[in-house]
């Protein structure tokens, strides 16, 4: 077991290593951060200056021999804009997107199982075949103008939401929170279901498939011949045998919400480490981007990879056949 | 699903063709006649022509050209829809941006930005994805192991952040927002034309065409390609759709396309702080038109896998 892992883990770390110095290049042949920060009046040697003290007037190989040497001690270098280090500034973020990110997975899985069920138990019905369709608007949308309509259905028209920022936050075990205060859960309410519809369809899509291979099974029928109500057969036996693979796939969708939260944050004003890049990229603030970056694949493949541990742990033929392999 | 068949072949049915219903049909014929089974993809190819016809005519069809300045007044700026100017001469149908620019003549020429980015980024891809995928599963070894762990280091991501990294890194502009797109896409040109490429060369003609001592060549391009193409014409024709909402993300976050050149999703952002007070029209229209293409593109390519799919197929 212990070797698989390992196997496994080796083509990660080489995965890391070299987005490590994508990423790292790639910033370096972006915009000269002088040009952004400096004012334009500079003199040539206060431009100088100015350079020498981020860093960039030395040759690339040295920049990045200095770049992972501190960024293997959690130092990724002080962001150009804040001054303060480009990690601290995105940890500081990062509670933000992670209450987005899990009121939206509880969004997609409150609102999809039963529209799901719902259409998997009915299929031919026009309700069924209304929430079939509506999944498929909720895949190929651009999340920015779902999120667009509505702000300009509820908080423009309507004016029942805000329609963005995250307002006063309460602390929680030293975390800050939204969803403790009434003002709070208003302000979450829309981007949290702007970021959930995408996985909502995907839910949705998962849950009807399931329900519609489910109730052909033997067990099925079985229940409803022992004589149990149609909704302990409905709540207990379908629903327990379609969350399996429903919640697996969520949760390898969790890191990719992190990153559709981007677009969400954008659009909301909402505080998190989405926005943080956005606006980065926008004044060519490259440790924060940088290391924006490297948090978000390191997020992602200690995902995948303890995901395709798990799996080998449930179905050993996976782990044999990789050895064999 | 099966139900839809049936209602399907019953308005086939109803369908009078009179060309001709014989039995010897050709597979396109016969493909176009199972598409045109569905109003709702009809619906759709028809939204698309018009507006892709509507593109390709902009300097005609538009009533203004949105990017000449020097015949923008900012006196006419953030007009209504149906204002007229001061003078009478202009009606502005859909309303004016803060510039005093014409809202529909800028979506027609934003338009062309979007329909080129989400046509040519897929016809690129598809030329890298598909000579991949084809040189994976006909050569195998080596260069399908290495082509396929970039394919599922890359699938692994989702792709709008990887094409968000890519901007990131090159910087906005029409042409890099092209490349960072095709860099996220063919990487699904590639695994769909190599799992039906695996299928089809089990089958005899390919090893009837390498008895013959046809070149490896001449096998995989004429041969393998051709009869993987079905899925992949799907997969191409739902990354069309994918490639515009990708570079309208893109524009919306402001690493897209440049701003004298706004696409759909730059006209959406450039409205958008003006929609939340109320005056909507420099969002909304360039954002309806944006998702009819997304729309009409997703309902013939979901009708394209129906009648694609050979178990549906009588």
């Amino acid at each position: 077991m212990l070797v698989y892992a390992l196997r496994r883990a080796i083509p990660a770390l080489i995965t890391m290593l070299a987005m490590v110095v994508i990423v790292f290049i790639g910033t370096h042949v972006m915009g000269n951060p002088v040009d952004v920060l400096g004012a334009p009046d500079l003199s040539q040697e206060e431009r100088a200056a100015m350079a020498s003290r981020m860093g960039l007037d030395r040759p690339l190989l040295a920049q990045f021999g200095h770049f992972v040497a501190n960024a293997a001690q959690g130092d990724l270098g002080s962001s150009f804009v804040h001054g303060t280090p480009a990690l601290s500034l995105i940890a500081k973020r990062l509670p933000a997107t992670l209450e987005l990110a899990v009121c939206a997975i509880l969004l997609a899985l409150v609102l999809g199982i039963p529209l799901g069920l719902l259409a998997g138990l009915r299929p031919d019905s026009a309700a069924g075949k209304l929430i079939m369709s509506g999944s498929i608007l909720g895949f190929s949308l651009p999340t920015f103008w779902i999120g667009m309509m509505f702000i300009l259905l509820f908080s423009v028209t309507l004016g029942w939401f805000p329609a963005g920022g995250r307002g006063a936050t309460q602390s929680l075990l030293g975390l800050d929170v939204s969803f403790l205060s009434i003002d709070g859960l208003r302000r979450l309410a829309l981007p949290a279901l702007t970021l959930a519809l995408y996985k909502l369809a995907l839910v949705i899509r998962l849950a009807q498939s399931g329900t519609r291979e489910v109730v052909r099974q033997d067990y099925i029928r079985n229940a409803r011949a022992k004589g149990l109500t149609e909704t302990r057969v409905v709540f207990v036996h379908v629903l327990k045998n379609i969350a399996i693979p429903i919640v697996t796939v969520l949760g390898l969708e969790f890191g990719s919400l992190i990153a559709f939260s981007v677009v969400t944050e954008t659009v909301f004003s909402w505080p998190g480490m989405g926005k943080l890049l956005i606006d980065s990229i926008m004044r060519s603030d490259r440790p924060v981007i940088v290391a924006y970056m490297l948090v978000t694949v390191v997020m992602f493949i200690t995902i995948n990879l303890a995901v395709d541990i798990v799996y080998s742990l449930l179905d050993p033929r996976v782990r044999l056949k990789a050895a064999g392999a | 699903m099966s139900t839809t068949t049936v209602t399907e072949t019953a308005h086939v049915a109803h369908e009078p063709s009179p060309t001709e219903p014989a039995p010897t049909e050709s597979p396109g014929r016969r493909l176009a006649v199972a598409f045109a089974g569905s109003k709702l993809a009809l619906v759709g190819l028809g939204v698309l022509v018009l507006l892709v016809l509507a593109a390709v005519f902009a300097p005609w069809l538009a009533p203004q050209n949105p990017y000449d300045s020097s015949i923008l007044d900012i006196m006419n700026g953030r007009l209504e829809p149906g204002a007229v100017t001061m003078d009478g001469a202009t009606r502005f149908l859909l309303g004016s941006d803060p510039q005093g620019r014409d809202v529909l003549s800028a979506i027609l020429y934003g338009l062309r930005i979007s329909l080129l980015v989400g046509f040519g980024t897929t016809a690129i891809a598809l030329v890298i994805g598909g000579t991949a995928g084809l040189l994976a599963a006909y050569v195998g070894g080596r260069v399908e192991a290495v082509i396929m762990r970039l394919v599922d280091l890359q699938l692994s991501f989702p792709a709008s952040l990887i094409a968000l990294m890519l901007v990131a890194v090159t910087g906005p502009g029409l042409g890099k927002v092209m490349f960072a797109i095709v860099a996220v896409q063919w990487a699904y040109h590639a695994r769909t034309i190599r799992s039906a490429a695996l299928v089809e060369r089990q089958k005899e003609y390919i090893e009837a065409a390498r008895s013959m001592g046809l070149s490896r060549m001449r096998i995989m391009f004429g041969h393998l390609l051709p009869n993987s193409l079905p899925p992949l014409m799907v997969v191409a024709a739902l990354n069309i759709a994918t490639a515009i909402s990708l570079e309208s993300t893109l524009s919306f976050l402001g690493v897209g396309t440049p701003l004298n050149e706004p696409s759909l999703g730059r006209l959406v952002a450039n409205g958008y702080e003006y929609m939340l007070s109320g005056q909507y029209w420099m969002s909304v229209f360039p954002g309806v038109a944006l998702v009819l293409i997304i729309v009409a593109i997703n309902v013939i390519a979901d009708r394209m896998r129906e009648v694609m799919n050979p178990r549906l197929q009588k």
